[in-house]
């Protein structure tokens, strides 16, 4: 819901895009070296750029991959101290209500290691979390990387259908929205983008079983109202069974999320549709629509592709509220579970979790988009 | 005589701003429904009287549907629904307003100071900037507020925290923009340090950006405030949209079809970020020409 880009709403972030890990100041950079005139006969110039091309893309790989592992510390040196400093005594919130003697929390100390110093405790948390070990749930008494292994499937079935619906539907209206701009079409798709951004997912998950599940007036339940199957099929009645139960969540996560691809399309067609480039396939005589599809469409989808693989780094944390809502097997409604004891390992590994699973989308983003553009991280 | 002509240039632009908002129609529209709603949030008290929270002198039965008495119904504890949806606009306001500010401050220092001073200690800035702008920002904040005690600052706090780096990354490019410029040259050869150079060159510069930044950061907050109540995290003695649903939820309003305990609060919540969307939208264009005419 509330993405990486929090301002989906301005176009003025369109140009941070790139997994917002290439500053701004670099891609200026980028293209004064595009630009600067190099000496030496053009032979040799193309010879020499041609060979800084192919060591580029190493170098560039390396120091994106560095990044990224660095950042993944940062998130488990974040979650050590978020989970383990200020919550204070953690053994006191184990043992929560319950009278208990000094032998016993010395004990429960030894028990998870809390009598050793800071910095042992955390290395030992780091070599953990690193080996999948990200300790005990209070709540299931079942260790945390299990659980979360268990639910990752269901999260990814639903979250993974909702993003390619949606991104697909995003960018087919927003290139009409761009192509034919200020006409009726865009001015009601645009509006009603900005009006679904502004709704509270969760809230549309809730009208949205009241309607079709519950049944009001003359519409009867069609759907059911949460979890992700009935029980008792198997084959292709189960995989129908399931296509059932996703229907009301995936239209909900679709409706919240098309916006975004929507008008970050739509802003970037935009920006393209000026070009001189444009202007010069119309004068060779193409359709309007070759125009559109075969030259500024592949030009405006560079930002749409990030932003496409940062939603789908959300696919692990942008379906808490939905899961929650509709009672979905997965790892948001896990993470809902485990916020209303709270169960703090189960807390702290989820967020592990999907901050490795934004990283590492963030990463592969950055990964590809030098691929698609030439001019990026050469 | 200088203060005057001060003041005088400082309303014909502020005069020159209102022009050139009040060509975005839906910029107006938002803006006046945003006058009508803080209206209303200021004014609560007298319109449906400050006992409107109480549980305990509840003037309804439980979960009764709308009627004359009750326009919207009443909830599980038979407090009048319109009464807690009003009295809940100040909440909301109030946190997205302190959220927003509290975010695009700590985002603004961030980027003056890093795109002044530059060199290593930029690049480690921005690094850490970097880091936040990819943290899923809800689940972050979530964290925060699991961990944190439970109160209505802790939600601000937790919002603000969360959401800066969109604004530190563009105060920061604008920085390094106005800085190249020669008045700045002039100011240090004049002496100007660096504390003068960023506060009165710098900061005047990107006040629109963070002024549309802001705007634009409210309806977030505000969609996040109803999230992080919605899941039990806000502050449980405070009437908040967001509690609201999570209430009409608890009650069971899903599955007995009480859509009049459901719909009202979300309404609301669309209709402000809805609001501060169009507004900031309307305020960038103006003040950003780089965005041109088509937006």
């Amino acid at each position: 819901m509330s993405g990486t880009t929090n301002s989906s709403g301005s176009s003025s972030d369109v140009p941070d895009a790139p997994a917002g890990t290439a500053s701004s100041s670099g891609a200026s950079g980028i293209e004064m070296k595009v630009m600067a005139p190099s000496p030496g006969s053009p032979g040799s110039r193309a010879a020499r750029t041609a060979g800084a091309k192919a060591a580029a893309y190493p170098a560039y790989l390396a120091g994106k991959l560095g990044g990224a592992v660095v950042s993944l510390f940062a998130v488990l040196v974040t979650s050590f101290f978020l989970f383990r400093i200020i919550p204070g005594d953690p053994v006191k919130a184990m043992t929560h209500g319950m009278p208990t003697s000094a032998e016993q929390l010395a004990t429960l100390r030894r028990q998870f290691g809390l009598d050793l110093p800071l910095w042992r405790q955390f290395t030992d948390y780091c070599a953990g979390a690193l080996t999948g070990d990200l300790g005990m749930s209070y709540q299931f008494r079942a260790p945390v990387g299990e659980l979360i292994a268990q639910k990752l499937p269901a999260t990814l079935l639903l979250t993974g259908v909702a993003v390619v619906i949606y991104s697909a539907l995003g960018l087919w209206l927003g290139t009409r929205s761009a192509w034919r701009h200020g006409g009726p079409g865009d001015r009601l798709n645009t509006g009603l983008a900005l009006t679904l951004w502004s709704v509270p997912s969760f809230w549309l998950g809730l009208l949205l079983i009241i309607t079709f599940s519950v049944g009001v007036g003359p519409v009867p339940g069609l759907f059911p109202t949460g979890g992700m199957e009935s029980g008792g099929t198997s084959g292709f009645a189960y995989v129908l069974d399931v296509a059932h139960h996703m229907v009301l969540p995936v239209l909900t996560l679709v409706a919240v999320g098309y916006a975004q691809t929507l008008l970050v399309m739509r802003a970037s067609l935009l920006d393209e549709m000026g070009g001189d480039y444009l202007t010069t396939a119309r004068a060779k005589g193409l359709r309007d629509d070759d125009v559109r599809r075969r030259h500024a469409v592949p030009n405006a989808l560079l930002p749409t592709v990030t932003m496409v693989f940062i939603n789908l780094g959300h696919v692990a944390a942008g379906s808490i509220l939905v899961e929650t809502v509709f009672s979905w097997p997965g790892l948001g409604g896990l993470f809902y579970q485990a916020l209303s004891v709270p169960d703090l390992p189960l807390v702290q590994g989820l967020f592990v979790v999907f901050a490795g699973a934004m990283i590492l989308m963030n990463l592969l983003a950055d990964l590809i988009y030098p691929l698609l553009d030439p001019r990026v991280g050469r | 005589m200088t203060t005057s002509l001060h003041w005088a240039r400082r309303r014909a632009s502020v005069a020159r701003f209102w022009r050139r908002y009040r060509t975005h129609r839906a910029g107006v529209a938002g803006l006046a429904g945003l006058t009508l709603l803080a209206l209303v949030a200021v004014a609560a008290p007298l319109l449906v009287g400050s006992d409107v929270q109480s549980v305990t002198h509840a003037p309804g039965e439980a979960l009764e549907s709308p009627s004359g008495a009750f326009p919207l119904g009443t909830d599980r504890f038979g407090r009048s629904l319109l009464g807690l949806l009003v009295w809940g606009a100040r909440i909301s306001l109030t946190v997205g307003l302190l959220a927003a500010v509290l975010s695009v401050a700590i985002g603004t220092l961030v980027g003056i100071v890093a795109g002044h001073y530059g060199g290593w200690f930029s690049t480690v800035v921005m690094r850490i900037t970097d880091w936040f702008l990819v943290m899923p920002t809800l689940v972050l904040a979530i964290v925060l507020a699991t961990v944190l005690s439970r109160s209505v600052w802790t939600v601000i706090l937790a919002i603000g925290v969360t959401t800066w780096p969109t604004t530190a990354r563009l105060v920061r490019a604008q920085t390094i923009a106005v800085e190249s410029r020669p008045y700045i040259e002039r100011a240090k050869a004049l002496g100007g340090g660096h504390r003068h150079v960023m506060t009165r060159h710098v900061l005047p510069n990107v006040m629109p950006l963070v002024l549309a930044q802001t705007t634009l950061g409210i309806s977030t907050a505000i969609l996040t405030e109803a999230t992080l109540a919605f899941l039990g995290l806000g502050d449980p003695s405070v009437v908040s949209w967001g509690g609201m649903l999570q209430d009409a939820r608890e009650a069971g309003a899903v599955s007995s079809g009480h859509w009049w305990y459901l719909a009202p609060p979300g309404i609301a919540v669309a209709l402000v970020a809805l609001a501060f969307t169009l507004c900031g939208r309307a305020v960038e264009s103006v003040l950003n020409p780089r965005l041109g005419v088509a937006r």
